[in-house]
């Protein structure tokens, strides 16, 4: 087992921009877990003599339209992001995989309802499906990762779907309703773990596409309530000044980039890693 | 010295990976002449097929490295020539050309046929567009596609398994190649159809005075089409000599052990198979001595010596590399014969079979509308008694691997009935489907298919004792798990091990002891040996059959090798597009086939002894398998048989009963 994880690692740190996002995740999760120790000042702390300062000793980045520190609210805008990336993914790849599996597994008419309900969710655009139940049931951090975790499912679920499709033929299947296990032990036992390098591939990537919907959702006012530090409602009350104080939108601007391409590059390398066509080889 | 039109000379060649140096061909010497027949055998990874690409330079290089050695062909070293240069290209395309494995994925398939011959015709022999149309048509017809004329025009997805590796041989005899390198061509067709072939391939080079050389795992097949026979084992040649000298009088232990590992279609059933043990030498650990030493049933110390082992020639054409001398190794292997256990048998059934049909719906449009009907089963009915085994026989699509998924219930019959110790099993609910298979058990054709990648070995083999409950505690389970990896030969320190650390052999012998686990009074094997080495084939027999003496186990036992199922079997079913044409003891139907298909199928198989070979008579049927989506009316056998009548064309034959056990469904017995 060592010698496999071993080579895993090989293959994953291999190309350097991996090994590199790997690393500007961990400094945003340093960031988001210790973001006391990381700002130097309270995000809620307003001075309103100090309005849209540039750059300085005290204000790293300077400071927004109420004259709160913006390094520090960017730091503290990481744990909103972290959150809600990750979680909302988790959601998803809960509800989806679930909904795959039975869907693959099954196949017939569960296969065929399961099916054409995704993809009557799959019509509508996500991000108007979210708009529209955070307009019914309301603006708050539960309610935006339960909403973005819903708008995420049908593509876990086909996923998953296609990958019991091809696992549910193996061999190794058969043996095990031979050997006397029940439909759901089979399920649990020998499929789900064969079809999880590519969830979790695509799961990393989610976490990066999550982290810009909650983003974009905050930018359009239907995110994070104020005075909550988010990156997206950030960038929206920045860009007006744009000419002013342009660090304000662009600041938050870059943090998103930078984390969001960070994820999808680090779940391209896992996804070379895992591959079992390049097991073996570097 | 006289001239060879290929002779290599101490040829090496080595991959760099990361495990270290592999030297996949270590100083192979061998020469083919002009009309010859030279047949290369040796298991997976012994390095037969890397010399042939070694020497086109067809290897990828890196990782791999020709280190030194010649090949003259024609009198010029052809491994000076550049790999990518203009004198290599001549010769592969018009010089040497080769047969693969796979006829499904080597031609082009957005491109007929002809194009495909025409292609290579006007790149070599500088043809005319009309001159290369002529000359593909002539080659259609010299390897045997009826109606060429018309053929030609054909994109390869209209032609069968066995027709295209018959275009794929007019397209290698296209530029009037000098030598024809056939890479295991035959292994992946059926057993009748893999006989036209090599007798196609024979005529050929008899016609033409191409040289020919098969590479193959298979020794029975060189018996009847070599003139000379090299063995390989490890990246070594550890024998060479005639067809005759290599059969009647192997000097080399691994050569001998193959000889005898392998079940005959005339050999004496009551020995045991004298298997070589251990697995194939990986090139990887090479250490310089005899490579087969670990396996060597009579090595002594200066075997394993990091020197290589002197040949010893016999005669100018016959030698081998090995310490001993011919009649030393004779004497000492005449004292391995072992007799199989005796069992007897009873005449209660353990499983009845009735007008078993399982069809599969063939539907068209988006609306699921059913068109018809797939007869993959049609109106089976055998008996198997409790303690035998039962030989299942017949070519792909014969419907042998439906009818084990449906005796198991893993496909619902359509009708018909399964009577198992007395029950029906064929309505059974699915929660006491679970029951029966505790006492039904499988073992699967792929060992690498068939266990999960994610379990250790110590859980598949357990995973039914988990499962149904059979151990009271932790400590009993872990009992029976260990006392299973015993029975199969393995070591209980494995149990953690992922099955991919695992080798085919061994895998398998995994995939026994999870059957066994729930202790079932019946199994049924699924070609259980055809995806291993040659070697490891008798190791898995012999444990089955112990296996069966020892626990008194009923199988059903399937595979496509008539010799190996006579080996095994007490009874044999022999089977054709679904339908049941011939069941008989054993002896019976090797001494009296009575259905033409049982005929075609037993003079089919090569027996590896040229002298047997020589007195065997070939009924040799034409044509292959129908598809199933158009079975013939009447006797499905009809369009190939060389007896039909009329009447096999409308009326369908019932199985009926001759005499001794002995069942066929034929109108003319």
């Amino acid at each position: 087992m060592g010698k496999r994880v071993k080579r895993f690692l090989a293959v994953l740190f291999g190309r350097k921009i991996v090994l590199i996002s790997a690393i500007v995740i961990l400094f945003f999760a340093f960031c988001a877990i210790a973001s006391p120790l990381m700002a130097p000042c309270d995000p809620y702390e307003q001075d309103l003599s100090n309005r849209l300062a540039g750059a300085s000793p005290e204000h790293w980045l300077g400071t927004d339209q109420l004259g709160r520190d913006l390094y520090s609210r960017i730091v503290y805008g990481t744990r909103v992001a972290f959150m809600v990336g990750i979680l909302a993914v988790f959601i998803a790849a809960a509800l989806g995989c679930a909904i795959g599996l039975v869907s693959g597994y099954f196949g017939g008419w569960v296969d065929n309802i399961l099916m054409r309900i995704m993809e009557a969710q799959m019509a509508i655009p996500p991000l108007i499906l979210a708009m529209a139940l955070v307009a019914v049931f309301g603006r708050s951090i539960p309610m935006l990762i339960f909403v973005l975790g819903i708008s995420a499912i049908p593509g876990f679920a086909r996923m998953m779907r296609g990958q019991v499709l091809s696992i549910r033929e193996m061999d190794y299947v058969a043996a095990s309703r031979i050997r006397g296990n029940s439909n759901l032990a089979t399920m649990v036992r020998h499929i789900f773990p064969n079809c999880l390098s590519p969830i979790i591939v695509i799961m990393t990537q989610s976490i990066g596409g999550s982290i810009l919907a909650e983003a974009a959702m905050s930018f359009l006012g239907a995110g994070i309530v104020p005075p909550t530090a988010s990156w997206g409602a950030m960038v929206n009350a920045g860009y007006s000044y744009i000419y002013d104080a342009p660090l304000f939108a662009l600041a938050p601007g870059i943090a998103i980039i930078l984390l969001v391409l960070a994820f999808n590059i680090f779940g391209d390398g896992l996804r070379d890693a895992l591959d079992p066509r390049l097991r073996g080889t570097i | 010295m006289e001239e060879h039109l290929l002779d290599i000379r101490h040829l090496q060649t080595v991959f760099h990976t990361r495990d270290g140096l592999i030297r996949a061909v270590d100083d192979v010497s061998l020469y083919v002449d002009p009309g010859e027949i030279v047949g290369v055998v040796g298991e997976s990874g012994s390095g037969k097929s890397v010399t042939m690409m070694s020497i086109l330079k067809l290897i990828p290089m890196p990782p791999g490295e020709i280190l030194k050695g010649e090949a003259f062909f024609g009198g010029k070293d052809i491994l000076q020539y550049n790999a990518k240069g203009s004198e290599l290209r001549r010769v592969r395309g018009g010089g040497i050309s080769m047969i693969f494995q796979e006829p499904m994925t080597s031609l082009n398939p957005v491109m007929t046929v002809g194009e495909q011959i025409q292609e290579s015709v006007m790149l070599h022999l500088s043809m005319k567009k009309k001159e290369a149309r002529e000359r593909a048509i002539e080659l259609l017809g010299m390897v045997g596609i009826p109606d060429s004329q018309s053929r030609v025009d054909y994109y390869p997805n209209q032609f069968s398994g066995g027709m295209r590796q018959r275009v794929m041989i007019a397209m290698a005899m296209s530029c009037n190649p000098r030598l024809l390198i056939a890479d295991e061509a035959t292994t992946a067709l059926d057993v009748t159809t893999q006989e036209q072939i090599l007798e196609l391939l024979r005529d050929i080079v008899r016609k033409t005075h191409t040289a020919l050389i098969i590479i193959t795992h298979n020794l029975s097949i060189i018996a009847r089409y070599a003139d000379r026979i090299y063995v390989m084992y490890a990246g070594n040649i550890v024998e060479r000599g005639t067809c005759r000298e290599l059969f009647s009088d192997a000097c080399h232990p691994y050569t001998m052990g193959l000889l005898r590992a392998i079940p005959r279609l005339d050999s004496d059933k009551a020995n045991k198979l004298l298997a070589i043990s251990g697995t194939p030498l990986n090139p990887a650990q090479k250490t310089g001595c005899c490579p087969f030493a670990p396996r060597c049933f009579y090595a002594k110390p200066q075997c394993r010596e990091p020197k290589a082992p002197p040949v010893q020639e016999y005669s100018p054409t016959h030698s081998a590399a090995c310490y001993f001398q011919r009649d030393e190794l004779k004497a000492a292997s005449m004292a391995r014969e072992q007799k199989a256990g005796e069992r007897t048998l009873s005449k209660e059934p353990l499983l009845e079979v009735r007008h078993l049909c399982k069809y599969f719906p063939v539907t068209q449009g988006i609306t699921r509308r059913k068109v018809g009907d797939v007869k993959a089963l049609d109106d089976v009915s055998f008996t198997i008694y409790r303690g035998e085994t039962l030989g299942l026989v017949g070519e792909s699509g014969c419907g042998k691997t439906t009818l084990a998924k449906t005796l198991l219930r893993l496909y619902d019959a359509s009708s018909g009935e399964i009577l198992f110790k007395g029950r029906d099993i064929a309505g059974l609910r699915e929660n006491k489907v679970r029951d029966l298979r505790r006492e039904v058990q499988f073992i699967f054709q792929d060992p690498f298919g068939s266990l999960d990648p994610r379990q250790s070995a110590g859980s598949v083999v357990g995973e039914a004792i988990r499962v149904h409950r059979l151990a009271a505690s932790r400590a009993e389970y872990d009992r029976k798990v260990d006392e299973l990896f015993e029975a199969v030969g393995l070591d209980p320190l494995l149990k953690t091990r992922a099955p991919h650390e695992f080798s085919g052999g061994q895998r398998q012998r995994l995939c026994i002891a999870g059957a066994l686990a729930s202790d079932p009074s019946f199994i049924i094997c699924d070609e259980p040996i055809s995806a291993l080495d040659v070697s490891i084939q008798s190791q898995i027999i012999n444990l089955l059959i112990d296996l069966q003496a020892k626990r008194g186990l009923t199988y059903l036992f399937i595979a496509h090798d008539l010799s190996v199922v006579r080996h095994v079997s007490d009874r044999i079913l022999v089977m054709y597009l679904g339908k049941c044409v011939e069941i008989s003891p054993w002896d019976e139907l090797y001494h009296r086939p009575l259905h033409p298909y049982t005929q075609a199928l037993l003079s089919a198989i090569p027996i590896p002894d040229p002298e047997a070979e020589a007195r065997r008579s070939h009924t040799g049927i034409t044509g292959e398998v129908p598809s199933l989506m158009n079975r013939p009316s009447g006797c499905v056998f009809h369009t190939r048989c060389p007896h039909a009548t009329e009447k096999c064309r409308t009326q369908v034959p019932e199985l009926r009963d001759c005499g001794n056990g002995h069942q066929a469904a034929c109108h003319l017995v």
